[in-house]
């Protein structure tokens, strides 16, 4: 059979490795094709395994995947070098339309690699006319497990940037203190109208929307991004199923009007 | 159209048909069943109709031969990635009502559920053509007539119903009727497969099961009852879950396989993400998380119940949990949350 089955991955070259931290590298992949940010792709190791990784930047025949080394894929994503091939299902999932953002006030609240799905999105809101009415609050755990540095410096030139840790070594200058905690001093003239973007682990999503619904935002003018187990992003292996949504193919971003009603 | 004839004159049927099909169903193995001194009644190839078990209903359901346990989809060598081989032969696969009718939810789910059909499904699924088996009674913990898969008409090649040590088949599909007319002895009649009407067990689902009932204290009672042993998943016709599974075998570590293996929502590992994450820790969530697929969620997406009602997780359970109980609690506390 040929690449008709959605289960055999292409090989795509590593076009270059950006080192974030010690675990997190961005591999920039040979990709041609449609793809939004906030979609995501199977990185395929034979006898290794398969992992979904968000797209976090898309260029003119490439695609960015950030992965942080955690386990037995990514750990031997980890041994590859630029030049050689990964082998890539995809792209997945629904991602982000970034057309709702304009002419309105917006709010990003990204934590740690789940700056990786919105980086797109954040790229986009930098580059539209009203970039000073666009926020963007991105946490870290640690000064050292920064992401996108290069990135960060050049959207706060364009747009309203508050990084935050959640703990520094002595000495550090810059904001420490989770994300929530700069949800209620954001000078919104609109807040019932504005829209938010959040995306980061559970209890970072969860705390986050309190702080949002506490401003004055509606529930419909919040996108969320999830994560679950996946083990084939077509549907079939069940995992990724809560309630009577499969979100690898009804998501992974959806509305939190109707996110809200998960429960796992 | 169909045909009555005797045990020999359907084994010669059977010899007939294994030279074009692979033949798969119900078989008694001595011994394997819950306790070790019940047998069990599973799926398997055939090569003669004396190995057919006609009369008890089995332990495993009829996807055994298109959703194997364990199945290798790709193998690997140093630079090769290949397609698993295939055995590309028809097939006939022996089920009962409910079995037949459980065929249209894996289809909807592996081939109708996202714009992809799997590959892997549907190279098996195109090799099928299903052979009734009539139930004469309804056995322990069925509840088909609840479910509405008590009655086939349709969906099969023909019927077998062993009555009074004879053969009773009806022939749907008219290729196989020289099969039967080249025996001797067979006696051409009218034959109605013979199905159930009324199950001792009985259920009833709510239209709409309400939100409330994910938060109900009915669950709680399975935290401490259920072991999380996946049984009633592995038995189960229309689940449909797996897992990835990737292995390689020499020490040098050049080659090796993806396999796809059975998942259960009821064991450990089912929901673990990277980082430690876990959803459902507790056994009555996940008895929630899975009685609800079945009686709720696969109908909000697809519009039809996803349980047929064949009781073959409350036959197999090791803490003699009864589903059908928990769907009627269900019923029962979604009036109350209503009211
Ligand atoms: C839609 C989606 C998008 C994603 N996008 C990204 C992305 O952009 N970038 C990214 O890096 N990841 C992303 N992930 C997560 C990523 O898929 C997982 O990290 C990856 O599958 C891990 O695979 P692995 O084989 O390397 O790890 P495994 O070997 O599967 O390791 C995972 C298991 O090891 C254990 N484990 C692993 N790490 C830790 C830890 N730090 N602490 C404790 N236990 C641990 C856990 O028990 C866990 O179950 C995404 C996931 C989804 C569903
Ligand atoms: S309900 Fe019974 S069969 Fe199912 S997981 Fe629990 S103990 Fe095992
Ligand atoms: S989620 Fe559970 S009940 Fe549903 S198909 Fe998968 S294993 Fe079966
Ligand atoms: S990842 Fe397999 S069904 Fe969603």
């Amino acid at each position: 059979m040929t690449n008709m089955n959605p289960y055999v991955p292409f090989a795509s070259e590593i076009l270059d490795v950006i080192k974030h931290t010690g675990k997190e590298y961005t591999f920039r992949m040979a990709f041609k094709g449609e793809v939004k940010p906030g979609q995501f792709f199977e990185v395929s190791i034979p006898k290794f395994g398969e992992a979904p990784i968000s797209v976090s930047g898309i260029g003119d025949g490439f695609v960015d995947l950030t992965i942080r080394k955690v386990g037995r894929v990514t750990n031997e994503v980890f041994e590859k070098y630029k030049g050689q091939n990964l082998l890539l299902r995809g792209p997945y999932g629904n991602g982000f339309d970034v057309d709702l953002y304009k002419d309105s006030e917006v709010v990003v609240v990204a934590g740690g690699t789940g700056v990786s799905p919105v980086r797109g999105v954040i790229q986009a809101l930098s580059e539209m006319p009203d970039a000073q009415d666009k926020y963007v609050i991105a946490g870290f755990r640690s000064p050292d497990d920064m992401l996108f540095r290069d990135d960060l410096k050049a959207w706060d030139e364009k747009l309203k940037l508050t990084l935050t840790v959640d703990g520094a070594p002595e000495g550090y200058t810059g904001n420490i203190g989770l994300v929530t905690k700069y949800i209620e001093g954001l000078p919104l003239r609109d807040p019932a109208n504005a829209k938010a973007v959040v995306v980061g682990p559970p209890p970072m999503m969860k705390f986050t929307i309190i702080e949002l619904q506490k401003k004055g935002f509606k529930d419909s003018n919040i996108t969320v991004s999830h994560e679950r187990k996946m083990c084939c992003g077509l549907g079939k292996c069940g995992h990724c199923r809560v309630n009577d949504t499969y979100i690898c193919l009804d998501g992974p971003v959806f509305n939190y009007e109707f996110a809200k009603n998960f429960v796992d | 159209m169909g045909y009555v004839l005797t045990k020999a004159g359907f084994a010669e049927v059977i010899a007939s048909l294994l030279e074009e099909y692979r033949i798969f169903a119900p078989v008694r193995k001595v011994g394997a069943g819950r306790f070790t001194d019940v047998d069990a009644v599973i799926y398997d190839e055939i090569r003669s109709a004396d190995e057919i078990e006609l009369e008890a209903k089995s332990d495993y359901a009829s996807k055994e031969f298109l959703t194997p346990l364990s199945e290798t989809l790709f193998y690997f060598t140093e630079n090769e990635v290949k397609e698993s081989d295939f055995d590309g032969r028809p097939v006939l696969v022996f089920g009962r009502s409910c079995d037949l009718h459980s065929l249209k939810r894996l289809d909807q789910i592996y081939l109708e559920n996202g714009l992809a059909k799997d590959p892997f499904y549907k190279r098996r699924r195109d090799l099928i053509k299903c052979v009734l088996i009539g139930c004469g009674h309804s056995y322990d913990n069925c509840f088909c007539v609840s479910m509405d898969s008590n009655k086939c008409e349709d969906g099969y090649v023909f019927s077998v119903d062993l009555i009074d040590g004879k053969i009773h088949s009806n022939i749907l599909d008219e290729s196989f009727d020289k099969a039967f007319s080249a025996v001797s002895g067979s006696e051409k009649k009218d034959v109605i497969p013979r199905f159930v009407t009324e199950n001792d067990v009985k259920v009833e689902i709510p239209e709409e099961v309400p939100q409330g009932i994910i938060k109900s204290e009915l669950w709680d009672e399975y935290t401490t009852r259920c072991i999380n042993c996946g049984r009633c998943n592995f038995v189960c016709p229309t689940c449909t879950c797996y897992t990835m599974q990737d292995v390689f075998y020499s020490d040098n570590g050049r080659v090796g396989e993806r396999r796809r293996v059975g998942a259960s929502c009821m064991v450990d590992g089912y929901t673990d993400v990277a980082g430690g994450g876990q959803y459902r820790r507790k056994n009555g969530e996940r008895m929630r998380f899975k009685v609800l697929h079945k009686i709720s969620d696969f109908k909000k997406r697809f519009g039809y119940q996803m349980c047929v009602g064949c009781g073959r997780c409350d036959d197999i359970c090791p803490e003699y949990i009864s589903f059908s109980n928990i769907i009627n609690k269900v019923n029962a506390a979604s009036k109350e949350v209503k009211s």
